[in-house]
């Protein structure tokens, strides 16, 4: 049980990775930007991948009349990511130092992931509508206001898992370092979870 | 045999395959042909691999281009207005071209010279003397722009410039029309022994600021080329002078009588301890000193008074006189710093003298003749060696850091390859047509990059489709990498360059600034927003802080301008993305336009005279909207009451 509960302490605490590494990252690639023009998204704001990236974005999307980039303080999921992450953490660290002096059930381990889950796609759920209302709730006085086959309007809606052409630009949208340390860490739960079950099944039988 | 091996073993064979197929290929000429140029091919969207600064010559201005391609990559105003970008129009740049006779809108740059450390070129500027009005500039190599110019007064003609020494020291520049020395009205024919041919001393510090040291008063022969020492001569710096006949009319025949002309060898490094000792005197002489700050982008002019003045006389073992003969041009010292190599341009052989000789006769006291109390070294005892019978015409030589050397000959058109040390001709090209001087990146320096050499030349006629009576001048690439030199390629050059100093790529191109930072933008009119942006009356002047942004200008919509006023457009691009510069223009403005970089601010004064609404746009096809970039301005009678008024969008 002893490494069982260390492996829950090590998995937990890379949920800390995501501040200082960006969850996600956004990136743009058009033949006038031959080095590419990007956003990493961290779990307390938005940043450029090059100093000015986000004002370059928003010079460019202005043309389509999307809304600037938000701030650090215009969206509450900026200040309410980073306490839940660190809660999280933090919960998963001390589930894991309890039972390395108390023996208490793996079935803990488990539920900190199952609510880690959870939280984890409230949280994509939430990101992908403020990337739908970013990308199709476009200023009425746009220049240019484009509209696909049918008529409709063109949505500019980055993808949120992958690869999409839009207009001249083709954005990629992928996971960055934080959420590949949380998916690990979190993979690293379940197999402490794991080993706590069979470790309990040797002591008992 | 195991299946490594055997991969091995085929994998050996596939290179020996391919590289006889490589060895078929260049036996015949069309091969070789096709070799050439892909010597110069740069493939779209690569680099090249050297950067190449050419002279404008009377353009005053600097051509920068790629090698081996020849490829034409920036022009940089320097002494030269410039309305393709607003420079010595705009009012932060008219100060560049302010001197000691006031503005003076044109030069005529010559001989550009990449700072150095321990010999090798660092990149961190290029300087570039002004022939006519003596002055010498200093250009940014993160930003090329030009940062830096100082006169240099009681001097005329700077030709003997604008070299550096070996830690970027000191750069010099000479007198090459021999003048009175203070200024003074006096009979021209009077000249003999009236006139001096000051050599001027700047100093650069570590953040490349100039300031003239001091003024060494030679006779008044005509100061020509000049070449600091290098390794071992670090300390001397030598000059040819012709016209030692002092002559003053018909100078072609007259200054062409003597046997010998002389170089100047001055032990620069004794003459600044003198001077740091409180050395020499004070003497007057106007000069302007103008610096551009990349904070404020704005120059500013300060005209001093003053200057030390050492005569050689009064520092004892510092300045020699060597004969050479036949009106020299050129003098080059080789990478070891021992052979100076002396051009007498209507001399049929080339005098290479040795440092150490020089030294042990300066030791000895081995003088053969004194002239104006400058004591002359004897020919035949500071002489290393002839290149006998080369060529006509010699005029400046460069080095490969191999043992070679390569001179050109003005008269024989023609680059000759000849080695140091046993003086033997190895090849001779010939060069199209009548060249001049010759460069080799790195070719002046303790550490040449001996690969490519180009041949700058007088002459174009008939190498290029004909474009009227006036030819850009012609250049000629060669590749020197081998015993032969190969003519690769041939180019046209912008305006006449003198003289080009060229550097490998990457050792500056990563730090070329891709815009300036707008929140560092000191300008004391710049708007860092649209919300900064304003305008505002004192008196007749008005002020309007506008910006710039992909498409826009704001305000857009001025109103309460009248007849009579001085308007000065300040304006700021707020953008800070590599390449998206905006321009600016208005119609009657009697001036340029002004194109403005990411995050800087540019002025430029429009003096309306007609009633009127003016429009206004951007120059530089900036965006998909650059067409919609515009505005206006209401222009009100002189006498109206029409109130001050700006907007954006009715806003």
């Amino acid at each position: 049980m002893k490494s069982a509960s260390i492996i829950m302490i090590i998995g937990s605490a890379m949920l800390l990775g995501l501040f200082v590494f960006p969850l996600w990252s956004i990136e743009l690639e058009a033949p006038q930007y031959p080095n590419g023009i990007g956003m990493n998204i961290h779990l307390d704001g938005l940043q450029g991948r090059e100093k000015h990236d986000l004002q370059n974005i928003d010079g460019l999307n202005h043309y389509i009349g999307m809304r600037k980039l938000p701030k650090a303080d215009e969206m509450w999921e900026f200040s309410t990511f980073p306490k839940v992450i660190g809660a999280m953490a933090v919960l998963g660290i001390v589930i894991g130092l309890i039972s390395l002096f108390k023996s208490i059930s793996p079935k803990w381990f488990l539920a900190w992931l199952v609510l880690m889950v959870i939280l984890g796609v409230l949280g994509m759920y939430d990101f992908n509508n403020w990337m739908v209302d970013y990308g199709t709730n476009l200023d009425p006085k746009a220049i240019m206001k484009m509209t696909d086959a049918d008529g409709n309007p063109l949505s500019y809606k980055p993808p949120l898992f992958g690869t999409r052409h839009i207009l001249n630009f083709v954005a990629h949208s992928y996971p960055s370092t934080g959420a590949y340390m949380m998916g690990f860490g979190m993979f690293l739960t379940f197999m402490a979870y794991w080993l706590g079950i069979k470790k309990t099944k040797i002591v008992n039988t | 045999m195991n299946t490594i091996s055997k991969y091995m073993f085929s994998i050996i064979a596939f290179v020996l395959i391919t590289s006889c197929g490589n060895n078929n290929n260049s036996g015949n000429t069309g091969a070789m042909n096709s070799s050439k140029a892909e010597k110069v091919y740069v493939a779209p969207g690569e680099h090249d691999e050297y950067y190449a600064f050419f002279s404008g010559g009377y353009s005053g201005n600097i051509t920068v281009a790629g090698l081996p391609s020849g490829r034409m990559l920036k022009e940089i105003p320097v002494f030269s207005q410039f309305p393709t970008s607003g420079y010595g129009y705009s009012e932060e740049t008219k100060p560049m071209l302010n001197t000691s006779f006031g503005f003076v809108p044109w030069g005529d740059a010559h001989h550009p010279d990449i700072s150095q450390t321990n010999g090798e070129l660092d990149g961190r500027w290029i300087f570039i003397n002004e022939n006519n009005t003596p002055r010498i500039a200093r250009v940014s190599l993160e930003t090329f722009e030009t940062e830096e110019i100082i006169e240099l007064p009681n001097s005329a003609g700077n030709h003997a410039s604008s070299f550096v020494t070996e830690n970027t020291e000191f750069i010099v520049a000479g007198t090459r029309f021999a003048v009175p020395n203070p200024q003074r009205d006096m009979p021209i024919s009077e000249m003999k022994g009236q006139f001096k041919g000051p050599l001027s001393f700047v100093s650069i510090a570590d953040n490349g600021r100039m300031n003239l040291e001091f003024q060494l008063n030679m006779p008044g022969f005509n100061y020509d080329l000049a070449h600091p020492g290098r390794n071992k001569s670090h300390g001397w710096f030598f000059f040819t002078s012709y016209n030692t006949e002092e002559a003053n009319t018909l100078m072609e025949v007259n200054a062409s009588q003597n046997d010998k002309d002389y170089i100047a060898a001055v032990n620069w490094q004794k003459i600044a301890d003198f001077v740091k000792n409180g050395g020499g005197t004070k003497m007057a002489g106007k000069y302007a000193h103008n610096v551009y700050d990349e904070k404020t982008h704005t120059a500013t002019s300060t005209i001093k008074d003053g200057v030390i003045t050492v005569d050689p006389r009064d520092v004892k073992g510092a300045v020699f006189y060597i004969p050479i003969p036949k009106s020299p041009h050129g003098c080059d010292v080789d990478p070891s710093g021992e052979y100076i190599v002396g051009s007498g341009k209507l001399s049929t052989d080339l005098s290479v003298y040795s440092f150490d000789k020089i030294l042990a006769a300066i030791e000895k006291e081995d003088f053969v003749d004194d002239s104006y109390g400058i004591p002359v070294l004897s020919y035949e005892n500071t002489i290393a060696g002839v290149v006998a019978q080369p060529g006509l015409g010699p005029l400046h030589t460069e080095f490969d850091g191999l043992g070679n050397a390569y001179t050109t000959f003005f008269i024989s058109s023609e680059v000759v390859k000849w080695k140091l040390g046993t003086w033997e001709v190895v090849d001779r090209q010939p060069t199209f047509y009548s060249v001049g001087h010759l460069m080799i990146p790195g070719g002046n320096s303790r550490k040449p990059f001996g690969k490519y050499m180009v041949a700058m030349n007088k002459i174009t006629k008939d190498r290029y489709l004909p474009t009227g009576p006036e030819l850009e001048h012609s250049a000629q690439l060669y590749d020197i990498s081998g015993e032969k030199m190969e003519l690769l390629s041939d180019f046209p050059t912008h305006g006449e360059p003198h003289y080009a100093a060229g550097i490998r790529a990457d050792i500056i191109k990563d730090k070329s600034k891709k815009y300036y930072e707008l929140s560092e933008n000191e300008h004391p009119y710049v708007a860092k927003s649209e919300s900064e942006a304003k305008v505002t009356r004192n008196g007749n002047e008005v002020h309007i802080s506008m910006t710039m942004i992909r498409s826009h200008f704001s305000p857009d919509n001025i109103e309460g301008v009248k007849v009579g006023d001085k308007v000065y457009l300040h304006m700021t691009n707020l953008e800070q993305d590599f390449d998206v510069p905006h321009g600016f223009s208005i119609i009657g403005a009697n001036t340029s336009e002004i194109l403005v970089m990411p995050g800087q601010t540019k002025t430029i004064v429009w003096e309306p005279k007609r009633e009127g609404v003016w429009p206004f746009y951007c120059t530089d096809f900036c965006s998909a909207l650059h067409q919609e970039m515009q505005g206006y301005i209401r222009v009100s009678a002189a006498n109206s009451n029409t109130p001050l008024k700006f907007t954006l969008d009715d806003e």
